[in-house]
């Protein structure tokens, strides 16, 4: 009786089908689920993966928050349940305000593809409980809109409350502000980072598997509810 | 560029993105006002009229070529006839100047080669079986002159280009690799080039979710105004799944979807505009002559893609051609051609996204993301519903007949009668003059090994230092960097190692390698050796990840077919090619030619750009490239060192010469090393492995010492010139690791099989730098500053 | 019908690099004197013209810019 992850996939997604694999890997079952759809299939939580959902048009991930999808998945999450946005998904849920703040242009200006180090801030998040405080990851990250912006407010107000998740180390890649990677809401239930690990599962294909511990700590979450 | 219309009323109505401009009228079949009528060229009109004056020169059409078009169809073209064959009778169509040539690879291939080819050259892409019930398809092709003009978009519109050729043969596009060339990379131009093609490619590539993982970037003066644009794409399919580009079955409708189609790229097509109408405001001599610029959309491309996938596995689809170069016109007469009926096309119901477009340039625009598919009539519901689905537009603008013609109506009069394959496949056959040029004499005999060499420890080892920061032989990473490796979560190797490795079958951990070479600098002192030293690379470099080497793509860029010395460089490269090809038992399966790269008398560099795909049982046997993976290393030199500095980048960076000859082919000691990597890597022998090229074995222990992080003790033989050893580019080599445990082992199966092998040291994790003994130590630091500094403090 | 532009410029707190790069290339390509650049967007709308400002107010806000990192104006002008 496996956990049911949802995988959303709109027009334009890409890393659907990894996000799809990690979740099997950390032994859950990964549901497909169509932008179009007011429809969350009785999932337990819900991945809203990497790519350029409507070719980033307008913003990147504006359109898609708009979808019939995502008005489930904001109900859903109202009521606790876990979502984690990746890259672009974490530009959806930042457009759909179930994440404060906004992904802007890099810095550098340039298209990023890199193994990325990453500290962990935040150990107690549904999506974050497997690692250990400060142990480094290494990930890939790779986007052209993925520098994080948010007011001096909001930002004191993320760290005070130790709701960055990860921060990047060694150099920042993209002028996200604060050195912030990815972050959680207030109940450490929706989380969104820019990095991708859903591509650290496996030395064979990536870095390292450091990224297994995120869909790992969210089935642990999901047993022990 | 292209605007949005949202519907932000009510919860979720969804969001429509439009990804096209403002809807057009398209003709509803109603009649044309009488004064537009009159000005149509239809067939009868041209059939009345055989002495109207026609821009064919300004088409590009020849005057043996249009009386020619005359005799075929018994009577004058009209306008839109005329487009068709200008553009479909071009030489980056038609192949005029290169047909008697490529005509080689075909005669040399045998039927042992052939066995794998489940399509092979003539199809939109080659396809090969690579067992367990997969196939995989694969093509280079050019985009050269675009990229001069808009490096951006010329580059972005070749990665989509030959992406939908691979959708056209029923395949899932899996990954990317794009050769490219430019002018010196300190040159102003370069510049405005350089970054805007790399911007181009990973912006479409990545995009689309491609993995890049391969390809080339190289400077050289020749390509100064000239840059090479190359772009390779895999796709991987089931082999039931093949489909081909026919139109047959009487009846079948002609379905044509994605983009709309508007005036890109129409360039030298708008000058039949103004022949049509006098004062029309919307078209004729009204409008502005047009770029022949097409501008991409890769969104609009991805949804394609998953829209002919669905559209495939759900059997929905008989024939598919996609629309590139020559757009409806090439993907009608293809799929007509190759079909075995008529076909008869409604250009009225082609939807449009500019007013006033005449039939001439709806059949001659280059609208990027159209696909064409042949459609039985009780599938077409079902295929429209797909295409809703992931909002594709997709229009009936035709079908099948059992005639024998090709025949395309607008507004109801007939404007194109035309026998197909008079415009696909029997265009003009140029055989043009060959002549070897005088000076390729002079050339050979200009003996690099007279120039003055290093020879001191110091100064060797600011030669190995002034070579890794060299243009051609620095870090790519600049470049790398802003393109997906990991999208799809099955890329196993990716640059800087040798060959691309993706993983096809999770279950199996079947996967393929690729790579794409070509030392042009070689191919001028010697085509034919040239060539096949392009294909040794490609071959050894897919050799050295533990793949087996099993079919050839190229991309032929030369200059002038017009100019006799071209066109000997040309026929020699396709014969030395197609005879390695035959000698290592390899067929090529499709390819590129690209003509007329030069500016005034001076073309580039023959260019012969060879792309090799192999396979592999299991992708978690693969060879790295860096060392330092294993305890205890020993790092040996296969095959043979001569003294080889013809061409080399140690004679362009130190003399800035191009002379002698390039170093000697050996097919069989290619094979012969190819064949031990796979065993080494069978049998876990080999713990890294980097071929060797441009910059001999120096360049190979820089970039495995630091992309493994990891020092090394090398230890030239006793009585070797370092400088020789150092520098020279003799082929058929290639640098392992092997564990000291396998070392034994290893070293006996070389001496059993003949293969050349010598000791040169062992990789040292404890150590932070390259020590050569006798010559030099170099801390990894100053090498990695080296080797990471230039392309970064060239291009920002 | 009526003519709307809504132009969406980037809060003057939140990097901008591509206004950055713009005002770094000028001095390059020769043009003195333009010490600062952002870069932004303009939306032009064809509306109905029984569509309100408040409504115009609305989809600028709730579409056509992100508030949390962008400013918007929206003007009615001349067909």
């Amino acid at each position: 009786m496996s956990a049911k992850i949802g995988v959303i996939t709109f027009p334009g997604t890409l890393d659907d089908v990894d996000a799809a694999r990690a979740v099997r890997r950390a032994g859950a079952e990964a549901v497909s689920l169509w932008h179009a759809d007011h429809d969350l299939k009785g999932v337990d939580a819900v991945v809203v993966p990497g790519g350029f959902s409507y070719g980033d048009y307008l913003r990147c991930g504006a359109i898609a928050s708009f979808a019939p999808v995502m008005t489930e998945v904001v109900q859903a999450a109202g009521k606790g349940m876990p979502v984690l946005g990746i890259c672009n998904g974490f530009q959806i849920l930042c457009e759909a305000g179930l994440l404060p703040g906004a992904l802007t242009r890099n810095s550098g200006l340039h298209f990023v593809c890199r193994d990325q180090w990453l500290k962990v801030d935040n150990t107690t998040s549904a999506w974050t409980t497997r690692y250990d405080a400060g142990a480094e990851l290494l990930v890939p990250l790779k986007s052209g809109e993925g520098a994080y912006m948010a007011s001096p407010e909001v930002l004191d107000e993320l760290e005070g409350e130790g709701r960055v998740l990860f921060r990047y180390v060694e150099d920042n890649p993209n002028g996200s502000l604060r050195d912030i990677a990815g972050i959680t809401d207030a109940r450490g239930r929706v989380a969104g980072l820019m990095p991708h690990p859903e591509h650290a599962i496996d030395p064979l294909t990536g870095p390292t598997d450091d990224g297994l511990g995120m869909f790992l700590s969210a089935l642990d979450a999901l047993v022990a509810a | 560029m292209t605007d949005n219309s949202a519907d932000v009323t009510a919860s979720g109505s969804g969001v429509q993105a439009v990804t096209d401009g403002p809807t057009v009228e398209t003709g509803t079949g109603a009649q044309l006002p009488a004064e537009e009528r009159a000005a149509l060229d239809t067939v009868l009109r041209a059939s009345s009229s055989p002495d109207d004056e026609q821009p064919y020169r300004e088409l590009g059409l020849k005057d043996d070529e249009y009386a020619r078009i005359k005799e075929i169809l018994g009577r004058r073209p009209t306008d839109a006839e005329l487009a068709m064959y200008s553009v479909m009778w071009s030489e980056h169509c038609s192949y005029k100047s290169s047909k008697v040539h490529l005509k080689y690879f075909g005669e040399t291939t045998t039927d042992e080669m052939r066995a794998k080819m489940l399509a092979g050259i003539g199809e939109n892409a080659g396809v090969i079986d690579i067992g367990d019930g997969w196939a995989v398809t694969f093509k280079l092709e050019s985009h050269n002159h675009p990229s001069y003009v808009e490096p951006y978009q010329g580059a972005a519109t070749g990665v989509g280009g030959i992406v939908r050729d691979i959708m056209a043969m029923g395949a899932r596009p899996v990954a990317v690799a794009d050769p490219l060339r430019f002018g010196p990379a300190d040159a102003p131009d370069t510049k405005r080039v350089l970054p805007g093609v790399v911007a181009g490619v990973g912006g479409y590539g990545n995009c689309l979710g491609l993995p890049n993982i391969g390809g080339e970037v190289v400077f050289d003066e020749s390509y100064a105004g000239n840059p090479l644009v190359n772009a390779m794409c895999v796709g991987v399919l089931k082999s039931e799944d093949l489909h081909l580009a026919h139109a047959s079955g009487t009846g079948n409708k002609i379905v044509l979807f994605g983009a709309r189609t508007g005036l890109d790229g129409i360039g030298g097509v708008s000058v039949l505009a103004s022949e049509t109408f006098d004062d029309s405001a919307e078209s004729g001599t009204g409008r502005k002559k047009l770029p022949s610029v097409q501008v991409g959309d890769p969104f609009t491309e991805k949804v394609l893609i998953e829209c002919c996938l669905e559209l495939y596995h759900s059997g929905l689809v008989v024939g598919i051609q996609d629309l590139g170069g020559a757009g409806l016109s090439c993907a009608t007469s293809e799929l007509a051609s190759a079909g075995d009926g008529g076909m008869r096309v409604d250009l009225d119901r082609v939807p449009l996204r500019a007013t006033g477009m005449t039939p001439a340039e709806i059949l001659s625009s280059e609208s990027q993301e159209r696909m064409c598919a042949v459609v039985r009539p009780s599938d077409v519901d079902d295929f429209m519903a797909v295409c809703e689905r992931w909002d594709v537009t997709a229009t009936v603008i035709g079908e099948v007949t059992d005639g024998e013609n090709l025949e395309i109506y607008w507004r109801d009069e007939l404007v194109v009668d035309v026998p197909p394959r008079t415009v696909a496949h029997q265009g003009p056959v140029y055989e043009r003059p060959v002549q070897r040029p005088a000076e390729q004499d002079l050339i050979s005999a200009d003996n690099p090994n007279t120039l003055s060499r290093p020879s001191t420890p110091d100064e060797l080892r600011a030669e190995v230092l002034r070579m890794a920061a060299s243009p051609n032989l620095c870090s790519r990473e600049w470049v790398t960097a802003q393109y997906d490796r990991y999208v799809r979560g099955n890329t196993v190797l990716a640059q800087p190692s040798d060959g691309g490795v993706l993983r096809i079958d999770e279950e199996t951990g079947r996967g393929i390698a690729v790579a794409t070479d070509c030392n042009a600098r070689y191919t001028r002192l010697d085509p034919y050796a040239g060539a096949q030293l392009a294909l040794a690379e490609a071959y050894r470099n897919v050799a050295v990840t533990g793949a087996t080497p099993a079919a050839v793509t190229n991309c032929l860029n030369f200059g002038s077919p017009e100019d006799p010395g071209v066109m000997w460089q040309f026929q020699q490269a396709v014969r030395g090619l197609a005879d390695g090809c035959a000698e290592l038992g390899i067929p090529v399966t499709g390819g590129n030619v690209s003509f007329y790269n030069q500016t005034g008398e001076q073309p580039i560099l023959p260019t012969p750009v060879v792309g090799v795909l192999g396979t592999i049982d299991d992708v978690t046997r693969r060879i790295p490239t860096g060392i330092g993976g294993e305890e205890g290393e020993t790092l040996l030199l296969l095959g043979e060192t001569r003294e080889e500095f013809g061409g080399s980048e140690w004679a362009r960076v130190a003399h800035d010469h191009l002379g002698g000859t390039p170093p000697q082919v050996d097919l069989a000691a290619e094979k012969l090393l190819a064949e031990v990597l796979l065993a080494g890597s069978r049998d876990g022998m080999v713990s890294a492995a980097h071929d060797l090229s441009e910059g001999g074995l120096a360049q190979a222990l820089v970039e495995t010492a630091l992309i493994g992080e990891c020092g090394a003790r090398v230890v030239l033989p006793e009585g070797a010139d370092p400088f020789v050893w150092l520098f020279s580019e003799s082929a058929g080599r290639a640098l392992v690791a092997v564990p000291r445990s396998e070392e034994l082992r290893f070293t006996e199966m070389c001496a059993a099989r003949g293969l050349p092998c010598a000791k040169v040291g062992v990789a040292d994790a404890g150590s932070s730098s390259v020590d050569i003994q006798d010559v030099a130590e170099i801390p990894l630091a100053e090498l990695r500053e080296a080797w990471e500094g230039t392309l970064p403090a060239l291009f920002g | 019908m009526a003519r709307v532009v809504v132009d969406v410029m980037p809060k003057q707190e939140i990097l901008d690099p591509q206004g950055q790069a713009v005002a770094t290339a000028l001095p390059r390509l020769g043009f003195e004197g333009i010490s600062e650049v952002r870069q932004g967007k303009r939306f032009e709308l064809e509306v109905a013209d029984d569509v309100d400002d408040a409504q115009l107010a609305k989809i600028a806000e709730t579409l056509l810019a992100n508030p949390v990192i962008e400013d918007w104006t929206v003007r009615r002008v001349e067909s």
